[in-house]
């Protein structure tokens, strides 16, 4: 009877895996777009015998990205996929550049398999999208020298362990944060502003002091708050985070990570306003995003892309940055932004660009 | 340190509280229910997070906030039921079947998710409602009568539940059930009847928990939102010695201290955030550790009932 009984209960685990595995958020690789297309195109060339010589029929190329959150987390995860979508389009579309994704791979070790997955399966270009696949892939790269990969954010290639094909890509967050902070600074009656990021690390912590010092620069007497969550997806801490500030007489929030629609949600309740990171947030309150920070990737896919059709396969360092146009700002048109302030922060941009403004630090002497 | 313990201060933490252990106080007395009757639902997240889609995608369909509310009941009520079938009717293990739960619950609402909103949206949940009278009580009035419909109820369960469990015929079979199946059932009282009556309570607390997120205090649906809520939920009925009364003084201190945590990083007291992020941890795990006595663990808890045998 136990054993019987046993054997059910295992039944139903493997049930819930199995529906789970169903779902985006498993390892499963979810292929987007028809590669079947190819298969079809293949054919005519072999039928071709005219005098004219055969079309080179180029081959296809495969990406394939693993990324902590969703395709839709209106951050870090979608500004990478849209990005590759953008280089699809102007590739040719599916038959010229195919693009496999595994989202929602926030435990590491699942991350890993499906990294060594994507390689095995002989795709061109890998990408782990978090600086904590960084370990991971470090150590899958050297058993696929076919394989490029990709990684981010960091700025290690891996070159000194000896390993050759691993691109990486940062961005240099806290220039965006630079420029919201001025923004929001300028903006606000109360003159205090509400940050609350997720980690203390990575480009959250770089926009983050990026920020502060922007807003400090632009209002010498403006208090800028920082709250952490120590979360990337706790939607419900991130909106008490919002609370907080708001009652800290905050009226300008910011704040990175996916799991911040919980505070944006906060700020368009409570009438504040809010400066997005990574991707355009105006979507998800119409009324309340001010301006956001947008990660524009497709200058750094089209190089790597093009590298490793030349046979390099990794070892370069990447960074987004307005003066390369990898970071934009995306004011929302629906949220009327003072003149002066604006004045203000397309200031501060130029300042960036040219070197007279150092994000972490303010104006150059 | 001054600076943290003023008036507006420590409202807001009142404020931030009372919102944070709402979900906590669905899910927990739900899991008391089923526990008390000795059964151990591990499962609570991804019921939570199956109400929490539910609630939210009926709620915007139909442009009705009710109905999302009683598809979050519905839909943790039948995944109670199937918690039951299998724990109670097959007898399986139940902590394995728990994360069997969890894991079902995750991947079809984040599947369901995709399928049908595809990306993150928001929605106008229910509104504060302002108590008469109690409103306007000068401060504290705003601060703890001016929540919405759900929090109230969230509150109010909690004598409703102790008064269920200790003061009702039904209470009494649940703690006989938990206690000591075999007497029980030699008097006469249907084992299965209440184990399975129980773990559907349970499910539908905490399906309403997660619509709690979606529809109230948050808002919108995101894949996994509920973040660890449901273990959180189990663990503070261990916490509250199976009471009612227990889990609401644990989800309170856990919330509280949630709140004072984010109040210190906001006025930059001089404390890494790392170690805020940490403090309803520990002084969870620390007021586990000294305050509470284990003696009121159901004898039967997780342990399935074999008519005949012992």
């Amino acid at each position: 009877m136990k054993s019987v009984l046993f054997r059910l209960s295992l039944l139903v685990v493997l049930a819930a895996v199995l529906v789970s595995g169903c779902a985006p958020a498993a390892a499963e690789p979810v292929t987007v777009e028809v590669t079947r297309v190819v298969e079809v195109e293949a054919a005519p060339v072999e039928v071709v015998v005219t005098a004219t010589p055969a079309p080179v029929e180029e081959e296809i190329f495969r990406v394939a990205i693993v990324m902590p959150s969703s395709i839709t987390d209106m951050a870090f995860s979608q500004s990478m996929y849209e990005g590759l979508l953008k280089v699809q389009a102007e590739m040719g579309g599916p038959e010229k550049m195919e693009i496999a994704y595994s989202e929602g791979m926030f435990k590491v070790p699942d991350a890993a398999a499906a990294i060594r997955d994507y390689a095995s399966q002989g795709y061109n270009l890998v990408i782990a999208h978090g600086s904590q696949y960084g370990t991971s892939l470090a150590q899958i790269a050297p058993d696929f020298p076919e394989t490029a990969f990709a990684w981010g954010t960091s700025l290690d290639t891996f070159q000194a362990q000896g390993i050759t094909n691993v691109f990486a890509y940062q961005a240099e967050a806290q220039e965006g944060g630079y420029v919201l902070g001025t923004l929001a600074a300028n903006m606000s009656a109360s003159g205090v502003l509400g940050v609350s990021g997720p980690v203390e690390a990575g480009d959250a912590k770089l926009f983050v002091d990026g920020f502060k010092t922007g807003a400090m620069i632009a209002k010498p007497e403006a208090k800028v708050n920082i709250s952490y969550t120590g979360s990337f997806s706790d939607v419900s801490l991130m909106a008490a985070a919002a609370e907080t500030h708001i009652a800290a007489g905050a009226d300008m929030l910011t704040g990175s990570s996916q799991s911040v629609v919980g505070a944006i949600g906060v700020a368009k309740e409570k009438g504040a306003k809010w400066f997005g990171a990574q991707w355009d947030q105006t979507n998800l309150a119409p009324d309340t995003v001010a301006a956001s920070m947008v990660y524009d990737w497709t200058g750094v896919i089209k190089d790597m892309i093009t590298s490793v059709k030349a046979g390099v396969m990794g070892g370069k360092a990447y960074t987004l940055t307005f003066k390369n146009k990898g970071l934009v700002i995306a004011y929302n048109p629906g949220v009327e932004i003072p003149a002066d302030a604006k004045t203000a922060a397309e200031a501060a941009i130029q300042g960036i660009m040219d070197g007279t403004i150092a994000p972490l630090s303010g104006p150059k002497q | 340190m001054g600076d943290l313990f003023t008036l507006p201060v420590l409202l807001g933490i009142l404020y931030s509280g009372i919102r944070l252990a709402t979900p906590y106080l669905y899910a927990a007395i739900g899991e008391t229910f089923v526990q008390n009757s000795g059964i151990f639902n591990l499962g609570v997240e991804g019921i939570m997070l199956m109400g929490a889609y539910v609630g939210f995608f009926v709620g915007m369909t139909t442009g009705s906030l009710w109905l999302g509310l009683l598809g979050a009941a519905l839909v943790g009520l039948l995944m109670g039921l199937l918690m039951a079938v299998v724990s109670v009717t097959f007898k399986a293990e139940q902590g394995i079947s728990g994360i069997g739960l969890h894991l079902f619950g995750m991947g079809l609402s984040s599947l369901l998710f995709k399928k049908t909103l595809g990306g993150v949206e928001s929605i106008s949940g229910f509104q504060p409602i302002k108590i008469p009278l109690l409103g306007d009580i000068p401060l504290l009035g705003d601060v703890l009568f001016n929540h919405n419909l759900l929090v109230y109820v969230a509150f109010l369960l909690v004598p409703i539940a102790a008064f269920v469990l200790y003061k009702t015929t039904f209470g009494l079979k649940v703690r006989s059930v938990g206690q000591n199946p075999q007497a029980a059932d030699s008097l006469g009282i249907n084992v299965a009847q209440i184990r399975y009556t129980t773990v559907c309570i349970g499910g539908t607390l905490a399906g309403i928990a997660g619509a709690s997120l979606s529809i109230a205090l948050i808002n919108l649906f995101q894949e996994n939102m509920t973040n660890g809520m449901g273990f959180i939920a189990v663990a503070l009925v261990y916490f509250g010695s199976w009471r009612p009364g227990g889990v609401l003084v644990g989800a309170l201190i856990f919330s509280f201290v949630n709140a004072l945590q984010l109040w210190i990083q906001v006025k930059g007291i001089n404390l890494p955030s790392d170690l805020a992020v940490m403090m309803p941890y520990v002084l969870t795990i620390l007021a586990l550790a000294f305050a509470v006595r284990r003696a009121r663990q159901p004898a039967a808890l997780s342990k399935p009932f074999e008519r005949g045998e012992n």
